[in-house]
């Protein structure tokens, strides 16, 4: 299993420890529910070292990067950062990622930690000429610091103006000290940043983080209240909620995929589904009776067979039980009553608009 | 970690509290550490009956459904309808306020088949 660079700051925190893509992480330290609460109201920091990052130079890098996702990185400005699918021809999900454009040739790849060897052959096997390819997985510890008070608390440690920048852009400079790539992204919805910095200041940082949101509320938090907090805000898990049989216009992610590009991998396939339909789409659903969903529950209606499950959880927030799944798109309008299958038994849930928490 | 001496355990870690021919069951503060914050409890119904070690509910935490069994055979004769609108009572207290069901013992001698406090924090001890 492989080790972040935090791996004994976590121990030492009492953190359980879970595998988790082929790395050793923390699944909580205090509490899911506490760490949750603290995102979502104070602040949490995240120890995401695992995800994968694939890094791209030359001429031939934004037409590269251009073939292999289905989203637009043409628009992107240096500096500026891109949410996006990595398909295959049939539509099929390889990834869904992030990039950065680092400079006018230059662009970063962050993926998700599971996925990284597979996405690396794959761009390699797919890339133009005159572009160089790398995995800089080992280079890149990444911290997450998330919640309504991550700006006070970074500005502290840092000289980069934080009111100026803007959610899905980047800037280089130094927090404590350190050099960093200070992203503003997040997988929680709330107010946050990601820090991109070498492996061997990653401990230094984590502390430094740590000592200034003491007076905040600062919590370390686990990949458990990273789960609660994606879903609330309906943001898809790779394996969970897309993978290589799934495509992102089922997905609800239709957003990111740009037709206007005039090539990409998967285009065919999804243009054809475009416009001559597909037969399911990704909701959300909150349950009536008590209980709760757990990825691959079967889902009905009217004790027929209409999808399943592939995210479900008790929301902190909501203090109810949320879900997402795939069902025919006949039976996917806002309030459709379904039932999720939970042993054996059908309990009643309702299909919901998302995010379950604005 | 309480391990409370008036108690027998399981490998499956639920304890039983023995009074007369009727008991009290729960999981051991082990066992709720280990699942995490408790958001839901299955259990079941008043009359219903059981063997020994045999599935009688299901315990969630945010990430984990667990199955609890029976540490010795009955009839249930109380369950713990708090827990339904109070799940965390099973980290909070889970030798007290967190106990899941009542029974009534189908056979005493079955108890010989379960830790002491002693036994069990030594089980707790080698599995770690």
């Amino acid at each position: 299993m492989k080790k972040t660079p935090l791996n004994q700051v976590h121990r030492e925190l009492g953190a359980k420890l879970i595998e988790f893509g082929g790395w050793e992480m923390p699944v909580q330290y205090t509490g899911i529910l506490q760490e949750h609460q603290a995102v979502r109201e104070k602040c949490g920091l995240f120890d995401v070292s695992h995800m994968g990052e694939i890094h791209f130079a030359g001429p031939g890098a934004l037409a590269t990067i251009q073939h292999l996702i289905t989203n637009d990185a043409a628009r992107l400005k240096v500096g500026q950062i891109l949410y996006t699918p990595m398909c295959y021809p049939d539509g099929g999900i390889v990834d869904d990622l992030l990039v950065y454009r680092l400079g006018e040739e230059e662009f970063l790849m962050v993926v998700n930690a599971a996925n990284t060897d597979k996405d690396f052959e794959w761009v390699k096997d797919n890339s133009f000429e005159d572009v160089k390819i790398t995995n800089q997985s080992a280079d890149y510890a990444q911290l997450a610091l998330q919640g309504p008070e991550a700006k006070n608390i970074l500005q502290q440690l840092t000289e980069i103006k934080l009111d100026d920048l803007k959610y899905y852009w980047f800037e280089r400079g130094e927090v404590a000290g350190t050099e960093v790539i200070l992203s503003r992204t997040g997988y929680t919805g709330e107010l946050g940043y990601e820090i991109y910095l070498k492996t061997e200041d990653a401990v230094r940082v984590w502390n430094r983080l740590m000592e200034t949101g003491k007076e905040y509320g600062l919590l370390p938090a686990g990949l458990g209240a990273r789960d609660t907090l994606r879903l609330e805000k309906k943001f898809c898990l790779y394996g969970n909620d897309i993978d290589e049989n799934r495509h992102p216009l089922e997905a609800g992610l239709g957003w990111t995929v740009k037709f206007s590009k005039k090539d990409f991998i998967g285009r065919e396939t999804l243009l054809k589904y475009k416009e001559e339909g597909y037969d399911e789409k990704l909701v959300g659903f909150k349950l009536i009776e008590r209980g709760i969903a757990r990825h691959g529950y079967k889902i009905k209606a009217n004790g027929e067979d209409i999808g399943i499950v592939t995210s479900g959880s008790f929301s902190p927030t909501l203090r109810e039980s949320i879900g997402l799944g795939y069902v025919k798109r006949e039976k996917a309008g806002i309030g459709q009553e379904i039932e999720i299958v939970i042993r054996k038994r059908p309990v009643a849930a309702e299909i919901v608009e998302t995010p379950f928490v604005k | 970690m309480q391990i409370p001496e008036e108690l027998f355990y399981s490998e499956d870690h639920e304890w039983i509290l023995v009074e007369g021919d009727e008991a009290t069951i729960g999981i051991t503060d082990y066992a709720q550490k280990e699942l995490g914050d408790v958001v839901f409890v299955e259990l079941p119904e008043v009359g219903d009956e059981f063997d020994q070690f045999d599935d009688f509910g299901v315990i969630e935490s945010v990430k984990a459904v667990s199955d609890v069994y029976a540490p010795a055979s009955g009839k249930v004769i109380a369950i713990n309808e708090e827990l339904f609108d109070r799940p965390e009572l099973i980290n909070e207290e889970p030798y007290e306020g967190g106990w899941l069901i009542k029974i009534k013992l189908a056979d005493k001698t079955e108890l010989d088949q379960l830790m002491d406090d002693q036994d069990y924090e030594r089980f707790l001890e080698e599995g770690e």
